[in-house]
């Protein structure tokens, strides 16, 4: 267990404009192991939801299985949660966004339940660009089996026991910027700062919202020579902007300043807004992401912030042209054509 | 040559083409015909896993007496086909006839001495009275209808009206239509005698009837039914499932002032990810199913475990085929029972429903989601290629505006209002179905986590022994509710008479209907039952219990429903004798009589009487 939480609570914790504290976000205690990187996102996804005014209750939160798909339960209590089979939570993510487009449908994995067993529903529901936001605590191995390497594990990486990783791996964010995902975003767990607006504006976006997130296993991969320890990734960390997501501004422009702050427009009048880093990167360009995310890598570095976004994405409502009521508020009297109706249809097999 | 005797509306005509030639909708033209002359008839569609070139056959039962089942022996073979003329040539009964396109001579080696021949120049026609060469092509279709019209006497208004229909919106294409059935029909008046020995004479048997497959029922079941999410990946022979359903929410699922649909269907990457849907859109609260086939049902046996366990509805429609593996995907069996019945690792039952007609397609479809509702639980229709793909004579569709979709135990917000402590698996009633809520339902109550793994009532982790023992047992409890609450058997007999008994399911009650007239004529009469659900009802025990022997009908090698009677009921397996076919081919009534009078139990009686 990471840690005791403590039931007090100061009475005047600063409320939100709905009038929760933050602990209204919070969930159960977990049991992952003290100082696992999947905590840390947790406690951002907990921030960021608070911050953001969500009513708990109107977000769907859904996970695989494996160390990172148990972290749904640790955080917003008031929702219903729903951990699946492994590898197949985009499936049921996308049967329950058809049911209810509503509401905000939030999807956990790790990088065994995503970039191994999964891969057929990512990159699937990738290409039907479902209106939620998927959160991979990759961290490069198997916890819950205690430590096999997993397809994200870096070529040359060296496990607890020293044996080094002979495969390729498998990079999960310039894949989803390649699959033509409409929103692509890399962190590390223990970057709050970078974290937490990411998830805000992953949660806004319109489509499908990808954070890889770089999340060290304390106990299987923290090891010198693995490319995925706290260490590791704090030596090697690369920002291409310091990122910040402000709900509701009316200012809506995608005009791009060299140097400066870009502000990205969202449909429902929030922005994001870029402080630039790199400058040969344009986040409104898949080719000029997807570069920016090869030139790191060939240099050794973990690109963060947020790679890529399309914020005119169509969700697949749009594509299937669905009614804007959600599907299970349907009537009955909406639903059923009535026997009238069927005297027609059997005239048609007569 | 023997003779046969006069056949009026009883006999079976085959027809043997080549898949992809056009030759469907010609012999959908000659099985409507007749349908729409007041007669029994029944379209049996004998394909390959191929859309152009292999031989297709297409094969029609007329029965004055009403059996739709298949029966063997034909009496008349169309054969356009060179490719399987020799099988052909050989499977015509003593006495009956071959017609042939006789445009090239057949070779000696298909000539038998104990048939008729009716050779009538196809190719050669259609090349004289056609020149688009796709028209050369489809209307020797067209002409050998035409000619069979006069050779069984079909009426020709008839076959006007069907293309009037079939060409409604398109009406030039008509005369050219009309023009190669005469062709047909003055061939055979000038070159041979007609109406043949086999053929139809007007009924009225049919009444208010339909002929429709079960797929398109199943289909139009769900949209009824209320369905708003479809997920599914294509699979022969479940696929035209969807696409009906899909067709028929183009008329009654879109949004008369906006356009928008009222529906969502996706077709998924894999049958894994359509059961997955299915289950995230039922959990949500939106009444959702899927179709596959064996194979498909394979893939989903994982998600179906999690759906049991976590109390989630979802129905499937299983239209089974030949297993195992991909088996012959393009005929017919029952052999998905086990694994539908048992689908997924640790203790796992699924109520599974059996229609036998289009009507029951229709009406289990619709049944099945109130059943997943109330049950929280995956059902499985498990109909099958012949009753899924082939057309069926069925008592017309039936709707009761009264009739109020069952949602099962939900809670809304004033509902939850009023409880202390929602828990979502409390078996409050005592029927072991608790409550469940619908995401967004209250802001600050009733909320849960779905798992796949142990939890408490309060759906709370836990690996505590107790508490899993106390929750598989509540499904055992549900269980035994869902026996009360699931469509009860038919039984054939008001007062059981016989020491024998029949039980079968699904597409065999067909055949085993026509045997029990069979075995009647032969003096033993013998009491049916015919299942309609999994879990079984007390009725078929009972009906067991009572009988000295029961004979189970059913189409797969290893006597799946005996194994599940067996295990189910506790029945001593000798009790129950099995009647297997397993050929791909759809049960004959013939096969039943034959495999019944194998056992001495029957062997006797008959005798006996006799």
């Amino acid at each position: 267990m990471s840690y005791i939480r403590p039931k007090f609570r100061h009475p005047e914790l600063p409320k939100n404009a709905l009038g929760y504290s933050v602990d209204y976000y919070e969930g159960a205690l977990s049991t992952l192991c003290a100082g696992c990187g999947h905590d840390s996102i947790s406690a951002g996804v907990v921030q960021a939801c608070f911050e953001m005014n969500i009513e708990p209750h109107r977000l769907a939160k859904l996970s695989g299985i494996g160390c990172s798909s148990k972290t749904p339960a640790y955080f917003l209590s008031n929702s219903h949660g729903f951990n699946s089979v492994h590898g197949r939570m985009p499936s049921v993510a996308t049967g329950a966004n058809l049911a209810n487009r509503d509401l905000i449908y939030f999807g956990v994995s790790g990088d065994g339940d995503t970039a191994s067993i999964g891969m057929g529903q990512f990159v699937h529901v990738i290409r039907r660009n479902i209106n939620m936001i998927y959160i991979v605590m990759n961290n490069g191995c198997y916890g819950l089996t205690k430590g096999q390497d997993s397809a994200t594990a870096d070529n040359g990486s060296k496990n607890k026991t020293g044996v080094m990783n002979a495969y390729e791996s498998i990079d999960l964010a310039s894949l989803a910027i390649e699959l033509g995902a409409t929103f692509v975003a890399q962190s590390f767990s223990g970057d709050k700062a970078q974290l937490v607006p990411l998830i805000k504006a992953g949660m806004q976006h319109p489509g499908f919202a990808f954070i890889n997130v770089i999340s060290p296993c304390v106990t299987f991969n923290n090891n010198v020579g693995s490319t995925k320890s706290y260490d590791y990734v704090r030596q090697h960390i690369e920002a291409t902007s310091t990122v910040d997501f402000v709900p509701e501004m009316p200012e809506i422009t995608t005009t791009y300043e060299s140097g400066g702050i870009q502000k990205i427009g969202m449909h429902d009048g929030s922005s994001v807004h870029l402080h630039k880093i790199a400058q040969d990167w344009n986040p409104l360009d898949r080719q000029s992401a997807m570069n920016a995310v090869m030139v790191s890598k060939k240099n050794n570095e973990i690109l963060t912030g947020l790679l890529f976004m399309d914020p005119n994405a169509k969700d697949l409502h749009h594509l299937l042209k669905t009614n804007e009521t959600p599907l299970n508020l349907l009537s009955q009297s909406t639903l059923c054509p009535g026997s009238e109706m069927l005297k027609h249809i059997n005239e048609d097999f007569r | 040559m023997s003779l046969i005797n006069s056949k009026v509306n009883d006999f079976v005509v085959r027809f043997a083409n080549v898949n992809g030639s056009g030759s469907a909708s010609a012999n959908f033209l000659f099985t409507k015909a007749i349908f729409r002359m007041g007669i029994f008839v029944t379209p049996k569609n004998i394909f390959p896993s191929n859309i152009q070139g292999l031989p297709t056959w297409y094969e029609v039962r007329i029965s004055e007496k009403g059996y739709l089942g298949r029966r063997e022996g034909i009496d008349l073979m169309v054969c356009v086909n060179p490719q399987s003329m020799a099988s052909d040539v050989a499977a015509v009964k003593p006495g009956g006839y071959f017609l042939y396109d006789s445009s090239k001579n057949l070779h000696d080696q298909y000539i038998r001495d104990d048939i008729h021949y009716i050779a009538i120049p196809l190719m050669e026609m259609c090349n004289h009275a056609f020149t688009d060469p796709r028209q050369r092509q489809l209307f020797k279709n067209i002409i050998y209808v035409g000619a069979l019209s006069a050779l069984f006497d079909i009426e020709f208004q008839m076959l006007e009206n069907l293309l009037a229909e079939q060409f409604k919106g398109k009406e030039k294409l008509i005369p050219a239509n009309i023009k190669a059935l005469n062709l047909g029909i003055e061939w055979v008046h000038q070159n041979h005698n007609y109406p043949l020995d086999i053929r139809v004479e007007r009924r009225d048997l049919i009444g208010n009837k339909i002929m429709i497959d079960g797929n398109a029922a199943c289909g139009l079941g769900a949209v009824y039914a209320g369905a708003s999410v479809a997920a599914w990946y294509p699979i022969t022979p479940s696929t035209s499932v969807v696409e009906a359903f899909a067709s028929f929410c183009d008329s009654y699922r879109v949004d008369p002032f906006t356009g928008k649909k009222n529906v969502a269907i996706v077709q998924a990457e894999d049958e894994l990810s359509a059961i997955g849907m299915v289950i995230g859109a039922n959990w949500n609260g939106a009444r959702s199913f899927t179709s596959t086939s064996g194979p498909g049902l394979s893939l989903m046996n994982e998600f179906l475990g999690l759906a049991y366990f976590a109390e989630v509805p979802a129905v499937l429609i299983d239209v089974q085929r030949t297993g195992p593996s991909t088996g012959m995907p393009t005929r017919t069996q029952q052999s998905d029972i086990l694994l539908a019945a048992y689908a997924s690792h640790g203790d796992t039952k699924h109520v599974l429903l059996f229609p036998s007609t289009p009507k029951e397609c229709f009406e289990l479809t619709v049944d099945a989601f109130d059943l997943a509702d109330e049950l929280q639980t995956p059902v499985i229709l498990m109909t099958d290629l012949d009753l899924g793909m082939n057309d069926h004579i069925s008592e017309s569709l039936e709707w009761d505006d009264d009739r109020v979709y069952q949602k099962g135990k939900v809670l809304d917000a004033k509902a939850l209002e009023k409880i202390d402590k929602f828990g979502r698996y409390l078996d409050i009633d005592g029927d072991g179905i608790a409550y469940r809520t619908y995401p967004a339902t209250h802001p600050s109550k009733g909320s849960f986590f779905t798992r796949g793994s142990s939890r408490d009532e309060y759906a709370t982790y836990t690996e505590d022994s107790a508490a899993y023992k106390r929750n598989v047992d509540r499904l055992i409890k549900k269980w035994n509710t869902a026996k009360n609450k699931v469509p009860l058997p038919q039984l054939y007999q008001d007062k059981n008479v016989s020491s024998i008994g029949m039980l079968f399911f699904g597409t065999s009650m067909f055949s085993a209907q026509e045997a029990m007239d069979l075995l009647k004529d032969q003096g033993l009469v013998v009491d049916a039952i015919r299942l309609r659900a999994f879990p079984f009802n007390q009725t078929v025990l009972d009906f067991i219990d009572v009988h000295e022997r029961v004979f189970v009908i059913e189409q797969n090698r290893d006597a799946q429903m005996k194994s599940l009677l067996t295990i189910e009921l506790q029945i001593d397996p000798k009790k129950l004798i099995s009647v297997l076919n397993y050929d791909g081919m759809p049960i004959t009534a013939d096969t039943i009589i034959n495999s019944m009078k194998e056992s001495t139990f029957v062997a006797s009686k008959i005798k006996k009487i006799a």
